[in-house]
């Protein structure tokens, strides 16, 4: 199915959600205010704010937040005119008390993350969110690691549960063109008219725009991009180009990919603290599908131990960490850096 | 001299584990197991044990002319939030391995005796009865201005109960964590990793502690706790030292990283999340039941 009338496929913009991470979670409001006006301007029609893990994710274990989330989320409310704000969750980290301050404060999507294999312990959480007559997103993260009829049952669980469109999420980028397509091509034909299917694409092996235009072909109407890719590991699908293309491919998206441009190069990159690349240890993520917000932490661990961050990535994959692991970030690096010494 | 009598609520994973090691007990003599499904496994099990047992649930228990002392509860908990009146009714003293809460909370190595006497003890839960401790070795030596727990486990190893309330894991593991291990403030975080072979649980806990700790008692204090654990739960290790790194603000933060290996009693070795929950409820039964008897620990 199509979106509405007037749109083929709705972008959420993740910059201040997914950025989050390559910021180390030091927004401000300022920043905040200033992508939103950019990105609302633009024509972008949803866009997600919180900590990088969500709601609840100020932590010793994933970095605390310079600015409380829900003094950002409400910047971001007061700032779109045209635009929804959403906020993303993951249970067992943020709580469904988390999802009732977000709607408090205005927020008008909730998305709620799980492992591609652990759908049912967000049935709560959704149930919650409609009962609070918020619209419900589901990731289903790491969606290379499970085989598409494994994704279609899980999205079965959460569309029950009250979700209105679940995600293939690529946390790793580890999906190549089809791998992708096929996975939302099960999912949309398990949920019918059901619930909505969406994507999620990192650019680890540089294949964000390409995979989210594959999965739209294959019935995803729902995207995320990042401006300037401003996401996890080396980034996001990038809003901007993915704009432009699908004007091309007569894709209805609603964005002005000119003015997504200027705010890519105006007001998103003056925000970086470095833009996402596609480093060594990036592409060592999309090689060996390891969570994109490992990245820093595995910087950090590497520079305090003396250890290479590369056998991190590496060991990570090898443990078959998922997305919340953090922590054996740190003991891997201890144990190399005692296995050298 | 008769041993005390207990009965076990629930059927499930943690019932019937609880159920091996409770026969194994010199204190405590198992007077019945209860489920809602006859066809259950735990069931057969505990029949072929010799056990006595009932589908019938708690009023099959209730009924019985000769009840137990003891109930140990491996429902769930809205159903111990229902049963703890009725138990405390008849005069049935419970130990609830749920996170309903009821009353008030009993990690064996942190505070055994504490509530020797209450109607109802609480167990916390899996990542509690793993962090708490932690948490309690460090803030009996320093000041801990905040503590948080990541407890990872085999997705194979988290039961229905788990899942349809995970947000009630975190809620009442952040809550212990202030009440017994001493935090001013505490977080709980739950991951649950499918990967195969399935992963031994795996606890991180992070204090922030004054920037003049000392890392040598806190360390200690760290290592004497994790011994007194292993006195119940042989499997429980530190899988690295405690780590300390500076904080902004003027505090530090020390990270302390184990692992939980179950003793594989029923549930496979890798489950130490289910492990050290019926290890710890076993022990404080047990205690209970030399308090009861009057005979002195």
């Amino acid at each position: 199915m199509t979106f509405s009338d007037r749109l083929d496929v709705r972008v959420c913009d993740s910059s201040l959600r997914d950025g989050s991470h390559a910021k180390s979670h030091q927004f401000s409001k300022q920043d905040v205010r200033a992508v939103v006006g950019a990105l609302d301007a633009a024509g972008v029609p949803v866009i997600e704010v919180s900590h990088g893990d969500g709601l609840g994710g100020s932590s010793h274990n994933y970095g605390f937040s310079l600015t409380d989330e829900r003094a950002l989320i409400a910047a971001a409310v007061d700032t779109a005119e045209r635009a929804k704000i959403a906020a993303l969750m993951l249970p067992g980290l943020g709580t469904v008390d988390d999802i009732r301050a977000a709607h408090d404060l205005g927020v008008a999507v909730i998305r709620v993350a799980t492992h591609c294999t652990e759908a049912d312990i967000a049935v709560q959480h959704f149930g919650i969110a409609r009962e609070l007559g918020v619209e419900t997103v589901g990731f289903l993260m790491m969606a290379h690691s499970a085989p598409p009829e494994v994704l279609a049952a899980q999205a079965r669980i959460m569309a029950d549960s009250g979700c209105e469109c679940v995600y293939v999420t690529d946390s790793a980028g580890a999906l190549i063109l089809q791998e992708a397509a096929d996975r939302v091509a099960a999912m949309v034909a398990e949920l019918g008219g059901d619930a909505q299917v969406g994507f999620h694409g990192h650019e680890n092996l540089a294949l964000g725009v390409a995979n989210t235009i594959l999965s739209i072909r294959a019935g995803a109407t729902q995207v995320d991009g990042c401006t300037r890719r401003f996401g996890a590991g080396a980034g996001n699908t990038p809003t901007e180009a993915l704009a432009a293309v699908c004007e091309k491919l007569n894709i209805r998206t609603g964005i002005n990919p000119i003015a997504m441009f200027d705010a890519a190069e105006d007001i998103v990159l003056p925000i970086m603290d470095e833009e996402p690349t596609l480093s060594r240890l990036a592409l060592i993520m999309g090689y060996t599908g390891v969570y994109s917000s490992f990245l820093r932490h595995a910087y950090r661990a590497a520079e305090r131990y003396q250890v290479s961050g590369a056998d991190i990535l590496l060991r990570c994959g090898e443990q078959k960490l998922v997305g919340g692991q953090e922590d054996q970030i740190i003991s891997i690096a201890v144990e190399l850096a005692n296995a050298r010494n | 001299m008769a041993k005390v009598t207990a009965a076990i609520l629930g059927s499930g994973n943690i019932g019937t584990d609880l159920l091996h090691k409770l026969v194994a007990s010199s204190v405590i003599e198992v007077h019945s197991m209860i489920g809602i499904d006859p066809e259950s496994e735990g069931l057969e099990r505990a029949r072929g044990l010799g056990v006595e047992t009932s589908a019938e649930g708690l009023p099959w228990l209730l009924g019985q002319s000769t009840g137990p002392d003891l109930v140990f509860e491996a429902t769930s908990a809205s159903v111990h939030a229902d049963n703890a009146p009725l138990l405390a009714e008849a005069n049935i003293r419970a130990i609830d391995l749920t996170p309903a809460a009821v009353g008030p909370y009993v990690i064996p190595s942190v505070n055994l005796r504490e509530h020797l006497d209450a109607p109802n003890v609480n167990m916390v839960t899996c990542g509690g009865q793993a962090t708490v401790p932690i948490v309690f070795a460090v803030s009996r030596v320093t000041d801990v201005s905040y503590a948080e727990i990541v407890a990872s486990v085999a997705s194979r190893s988290a039961g229905p109960g788990t899942r349809s309330n995970i947000d009630e894991f975190t809620r009442t593991t952040a809550s212990a964590v202030e009440v017994l291990g001493g935090a001013r403030r505490g977080k709980a975080i739950i991951i649950l990793n499918p990967a195969e072979p399935p992963l031994i649980m795996r606890d991180t806990i992070y204090c922030s502690v004054p920037a003049d700790a000392d890392p040598d008692a806190i360390t200690a204090s760290v290592s004497s706790i994790v011994a007194e654990v292993q006195r119940y739960v042989p499997g429980y290790r530190l899988t690295a030292d405690p780590q300390f790194d500076p904080l902004p603000g003027g505090e530090q933060r020390v990270a302390v990283f184990l692992e939980v290996e179950g003793a594989g009693d029923y549930l496979p070795s890798y489950s130490g999340n289910l492990d050290i929950m019926t290890a710890a409820a076993t022990r404080v039964g047990e205690e209970i039941a030399r308090s009861m008897e009057g005979v002195p620990a």
